[in-house]
């Protein structure tokens, strides 16, 4: 190590790189940290190693087009991009999805929200030296990915909702799948607490970590788990109930403590009450009935159809050629990721092709708090902080 | 679209008018979002006002989005998307900045989330925001030349 002499002496702080490469980032973050001993003194992050231009490229695609791009920001939770977007176009069109679309949507998404939870959990833990909790997250995942595989054909990348409602109809079974999902998970939660909530080494891992006060938060607009753990309990699904979640009935946990262990318990408990909206909306699903909005337009019509009906076929032509071309104007939708506030905002001009898209990702609001947490506080800290923002590289840097 | 009398009445932008007048040039409601358009030189002390005031609360700022309307002018668009937690209210607020100066006063001092958009928002057009602690880019590489965004700027990257 060079010593480097400055006016009043040795210097006293070293500059450390973590990162972009570390098993620990959650993805490709840089995070060059001042220490003094093992305290961090200043922590500057550096992002943009996952930059991939995916605004600009919404601006060269159809509006349906766009749908494949969403996927990939936040990609462990693809269906809430896809639900984001979706949702955003469809009020720039003034569109009403069909109730049985918006109920199969939000019992996705919720599942969608335990899965992306999940690999939180599995992660953070093993970071902290939990390994085991690791695998059981990934064994519960692997249900979840073979019901998104069942209805898209994708595991992760599903590209599953449309402008109107659904890609397609989801095959007979899959509600076996979900019933199954639905009855086991609950002790499978209880298993994950039994080895963290109460055990000692985790709790002084956890417990007044990364400390972020509730007027911190709300000043560097952090939303999600990040917030509620802080005693904010700004959740969009409450605020401004979006795809019919305003007819389920369920809890947004809170707690005070500000720290790691308080957003460790409210994603935990967030992973409960998503299996409660998963179980109303399957009541709620008939077995029956449309998965895209009646849009002549935009939506394109069935198949069938198309093959036999000259004006299903001119519409189908049309929509999969020029696209749709919604009405001029800017609109912007919020809806509740599993990182916290995802919010789309589309400008249109009145061409098939979004003028600008913009995706207001959590993650990267979220990351400017992560100064706050660690500076003044040991390395090891770092670790924890990183992992109990929950963020995904892919939505920080699009 | 312009201003109507129904929004007028709308209590936000009467305590606005109440204040200053002149902070809002254009009133625009579309799909139940209501924007107000600022001049530039409001949108600093609107920013203040909209925050501080007890019963507006705006202190939660979601997103600032930039757009490119090249070859229009003012070719600029500045976007700012509050919240209001208390009131659990939203609101946008819009600036324009012609091509030739894209330059307008920071809103970091008032929310301090502002910091990174800001920052990307210089990174991938090009505008300037006075007063910013750390204007620099963040997505592009430091020495990258061109603002992506812009829409003189190939999709394809430079060749």
């Amino acid at each position: 190590m060079t010593i480097v002499q400055t006016a009043t002496g040795p210097a006293k702080t070293m500059v450390l790189n973590m990162g972009p490469q570390h098993p620990s980032t959650h993805g490709v973050l840089r995070v060059l940290l001042e220490l003094d001993g093992e305290t961090v003194v200043k922590a500057d992050v550096d992002i943009g190693y996952l930059h991939t231009g995916i605004e600009k490229t919404a601006e060269a695609l159809t509006y349906s087009q766009t749908i494949t791009i969403t996927d990939r920001m936040d990609y462990l939770a693809p269906l809430s991009n896809n639900l984001a977007y979706c949702l955003a176009v469809e009020k720039l069109l003034g569109l009403e999805v069909p109730k049985r679309a918006q109920y199969i949507r939000v019992l996705l998404t919720e599942l969608t929200r335990i899965g992306s939870h999940l690999v939180w959990l599995g992660t953070h833990a093993i970071d902290l030296g939990a390994m085991s909790v690791f695998l059981y997250c990934f064994r519960e995942r692997e249900k979840l990915l073979s019901i998104f595989e069942m209805v898209s054909g994708q595991r992760m990348m599903t590209s599953y909702f449309r402008i109107g409602g659904l890609a397609l109809e989801p095959p007979a079974g899959w509600m076996d799948r979900v019933e199954d999902v639905v009855r086991t998970f609950p002790s499978r939660f209880d298993e994950y607490e039994d080895l963290l909530t109460k055990n000692r080494i985790w709790q002084a891992r956890t417990r007044g970590v990364g400390l972020l006060s509730a007027s911190d938060a709300i000043a560097l607009g952090v939303s999600g788990p990040s917030l509620r753990g802080s005693g904010v309990d700004y959740d969009v699904r409450k605020y401004f109930p979006y795809s019919s979640y305003d007819e389920f009935d369920f809890q947004v946990p809170v707690r005070t403590e500000g720290d790691c262990y308080a957003r460790y318990l409210c994603r935990i408990a967030e992973m409960r009450e998503s299996l409660k909206i998963v179980r109303q909306a399957m009541g709620k699903i008939t077995p029956d009935g449309a998965i895209k909005a009646d849009a002549p337009g935009i939506v394109a019509p069935q198949r069938e159809k198309m093959k036999i009906e000259m004006e299903a076929l001119i519409y189908h032509f049309k929509i999969y050629t020029e696209g749709f071309a919604p009405p001029p104007g800017e609109v912007y939708q919020r809806i509740e990721s599993p990182r916290g506030e995802l919010g789309c905002f589309i400008a249109s001009d009145g061409s098939p092709k979004p003028y600008r898209m913009r995706m207001r990702t959590p993650s990267f609001v979220n990351l400017q708090a992560l100064r706050k947490m660690v500076e003044g506080r040991l390395i090891a800290d770092v670790i924890a902080s990183i992992g109990t923002l929950d963020i995904v590289l892919g939505e920080i840097d699009r | 679209m312009t201003e109507t009398p129904d929004l007028e009445k709308h209590p936000t932008v009467a305590r606005i008018r109440a204040w200053h007048p002149e902070a809002i040039s254009e009133l625009i409601s579309f799909r139940g979002e209501l924007t107000l358009v600022v001049p530039r030189e409001h949108l600093r002390p609107l920013a203040e006002f909209l925050a501080g005031e007890p019963d507006l609360a705006f202190t939660f700022l979601s997103d600032v989005t930039g757009v490119d309307r090249f070859p229009v002018e003012p070719r600029f668009e500045l976007n700012y998307h509050l919240l209001s937690i208390s009131r659990r209210d939203a609101l946008r607020l819009r600036v324009r900045l012609s091509g030739e100066s894209p330059v307008i006063e920071s809103v970091v001092p008032v929310w301090p989330t502002a910091n990174w958009h800001e920052r990307e928002i210089f990174d991938l057009f090009g505008m300037h925001f006075d007063g910013h602690p750390d204007l620099r880019r963040m997505l592009m590489p430091d020495d990258w030349e061109g603002f992506p965004l812009r829409k003189d700027y190939p999709v394809e990257g430079p060749r």
